[in-house]
């Protein structure tokens, strides 16, 4: 009797041991008969990486700059951000990091897409209905918290070392935010401007698309940005499954301990980050100038 | 009598979880209070019966919580109700399919709203326009057809400014103006001026009469303030505890209240600005003294008698034609008379 206090009743080891065989065997049965099919599905995906991280590479870095600078500022309005982001590029170039950042740039800028494309859409879905909401709201949580190497084995599993299950990593831990802020930003709009817009005799779209979603508009723009930081920071783990850019140098580094390769490569992350960051939320501010009252216009 | 427009017939609502269940218990005669101790059901509305004329503006007062908000959101089925017909041109409101009912509230009736309701992230003339996007009119078009009315409500000037930049009475103005421009025939005003200060309100009725003499809309107008019924309201029914207590046009209601409640709230206004001469006279065709019409206010008659010599009237018609006669002291008899019930609880 005094067993059963002492240890925990547990399986047998042998029993625990045919367990994990069965689901092993059953996964891997699985990857063997739709690997090849998955694989392909995402091929799209990994053609458009392919060809972004291309065009960024053969494209002469002065017109990066440029195009870089004229988007700073279409985003922000702001001079000095534009310049900044100028003197960041011409430094991350001059330290030899020029072809890293752009195969960078290239993944952030496909897995935001991607997370945009899958997240808004759902973040929208969860706000009408509360049963997805329910259903949705604690996958995100495992999303976030779950440990990455844990959902990299079976993804590797599936689609082996490469760039495709690099992006994969990367939205999975990237997207929640997106998801979340739409949700939150489209319930967060005022019940009675919906019952107003019910009363003129909108219908659900029209609802959605000239109230709710204009209205939701800054936190929206809150979770892309939290979604771009994520993705950033996300690069060091994707280049160890054999994703190119800034997380390469950083990983030798770790197993050389060059100091100084880790210190530029990861501040070169850092700098892409508060770029995007910076615009972004300026850009974001700038839509909500219509909630400034009559003595800030 | 001018026809009907509106016809609402035993219309009750009940919030709760098993609304039809404890309707029966309505029916068999169960109060208010009874209804939310025993079953935790809250009767909104209790078998009200009301025929709203065409082209008049018929206001419904009542405090917080006796329905009035609920009643007004029926008229546009925004809530719908437990049992009950809203009748409008003939056709039952509560039996059109979704569509049906999306192309009523589009092209019938238009709302005006406590919190004016506008969309902050459109400017002066895109909220007046709003409507008129939702009918499926281009940006364009509706803007250019919006114009007249930026006009109409005194906002020329401010078309290119957002609804966070304007004063509250100017928000409504555009809450105005998007119902409006619509061109329904209906106008619901929830509670509509509510929320602006007492010049600002006194200033937006007067905006809304002067538009209602040119427009001849059907306006169903809620209010809380007796004074904003008896200023504006061609019609009033007073609503208390979900049921209609009394309607009748407003001297009708301030002469003659149906019970304790309505005569306690009357106490309050100021008599003598709201009554009329035309409802206290004397009916006669033959009388002296200077000619007064007969809705002159009893303030006005007071000052114009008090300055001749016998202190006497005559009460004439729009054409002229003598109907009737007043004195200071009928005059005085009238509001002294409606003072009564000085003791006793205020509220029931």
């Amino acid at each position: 009797m005094l067993e059963f206090f002492e240890e925990f009743p547990d399986m047998s080891r042998g029993d625990l041991r045919d367990f994990k065989k069965v689901i092993d065997s059953a996964f891997r049965s699985f990857s063997r008969t739709y690997g090849e099919a998955i694989e392909s599905f995402f091929d799209p995906i990994l053609w458009f990486l392919i060809w972004l991280e291309k065009l960024l590479l053969a494209t002469p870095w002065p017109i990066i700059m440029l195009v870089i600078a004229g988007l700073c500022y279409l985003g922000a309005r702001s001079w000095k951000l534009s310049l900044g982001s100028i003197l960041t590029f011409a430094l991350i170039g001059y330290l030899g990091m020029w072809e890293d950042t752009m195969s960078t740039i290239a993944l952030i800028s496909v897995a935001t897409l991607l997370c945009i494309s899958i997240g808004i859409p759902l973040g929208i879905w969860m706000a009408r209905s509360d049963r997805v909401q329910a259903l949705v709201t604690p996958v995100l949580d495992v999303m976030q918290t779950i440990p990455i190497f844990v959902y990299l084995l079976p993804v590797l599993m599936l689609l082996g070392i490469g760039k495709v299950p690099g992006l994969i990593a990367v939205c999975v831990y990237a997207m929640p935010p997106i998801v979340r802020l739409t949700n939150l930003g489209i319930r967060l709009v005022d019940k009675d401007i919906i019952e107003a817009a019910e009363a003129f005799g909108a219908d659900k779209k029209q609802q959605l698309f000239g109230v709710q979603i204009p209205l939701a508009l800054p936190n929206i723009f809150a979770g892309i940005n939290q979604t771009i930081m994520m993705a950033l920071a996300m690069v060091v783990i994707a280049s160890m499954i054999g994703v190119r850019g800034l997380g390469i140098p950083v990983l030798q580094a770790i197993q050389n301990q060059y100091l100084a390769l880790g210190l530029m490569n990861g501040l070169a992350i850092v700098a892409l980050a508060i770029i995007f960051d910076r615009v972004l939320q300026r850009y974001g501010k700038r839509l909500q100038n219509y909630r400034k009252g009559p003595n800030n216009d | 009598m001018t026809d009907i427009k509106i016809s609402i017939n035993s219309l009750s609502k009940i919030f709760g979880d098993r609304p039809n269940y404890v309707m029966q218990h309505v029916l068999n005669g169960m109060s208010k209070q009874q209804l939310l101790d025993e079953h935790g059901h809250v009767l909104g509305l209790n078998n009200i019966n009301i025929n709203l004329s065409a082209k008049r503006l018929h206001v419904i007062m009542g405090l917080s919580g006796s329905g009035k908000s609920t009643l007004i959101r029926h008229i546009n089925r925004l809530i719908e109700p437990t049992s009950g017909k809203v009748i409008i041109d003939g056709e039952n409101l509560m039996e059109m399919s979704q569509d049906e009912l999306r192309e009523f509230r589009r092209h019938k009736a238009s709302m005006v709203f406590q919190k004016f309701g506008l969309l902050p992230h459109r400017t002066v003339i895109q909220n007046i326009a709003y409507g008129l996007i939702i009918q499926g009119i281009s940006e364009g078009e509706a803007q250019e057809r919006s114009k007249r009315w930026i006009d109409k409500v005194g906002l020329t000037g401010f078309e290119k400014h957002y609804p966070a930049q304007l004063s509250g009475g100017m928000q409504q103005r555009v809450g105005l103006a998007r119902a409006l421009a619509t061109d329904a025939e209906i106008l619901l005003m929830d509670e509509a001026f509510s929320a602006l200060d007492p010049l600002i309100r006194t200033n937006m009725q007067d905006i809304l009469l002067d538009l209602q003499r040119e427009l001849h809309k059907t306006i169903i107008f809620i209010t809380h303030d007796l004074d904003e019924a008896l200023r504006i309201g061609d019609e009033i029914s007073i609503l208390r505890d979900g049921e209609v207590i009394q309607t009748g046009d407003p001297q009708d209601i301030i002469l003659n209240p149906a019970d304790k409640y309505i005569a306690d709230f009357i106490k309050d206004i100021n008599l003598s600005r709201v009554l009329k001469i035309g409802s206290i006279m004397e009916k006669t065709t033959n009388a002296s003294g200077p000619k007064l019409l007969s809705n002159t206010s009893v303030e006005e008659a007071l000052q114009i008698m008090n300055s001749t010599d016998k202190g006497i009237a005559a009460v004439v018609d729009v054409k002229g034609k003598t109907i009737g006669k007043v004195s200071i002291k009928t005059v005085i008899t009238a509001i002294a008379h409606s003072d009564r019930d000085n003791n006793g609880p205020r509220y029931k």
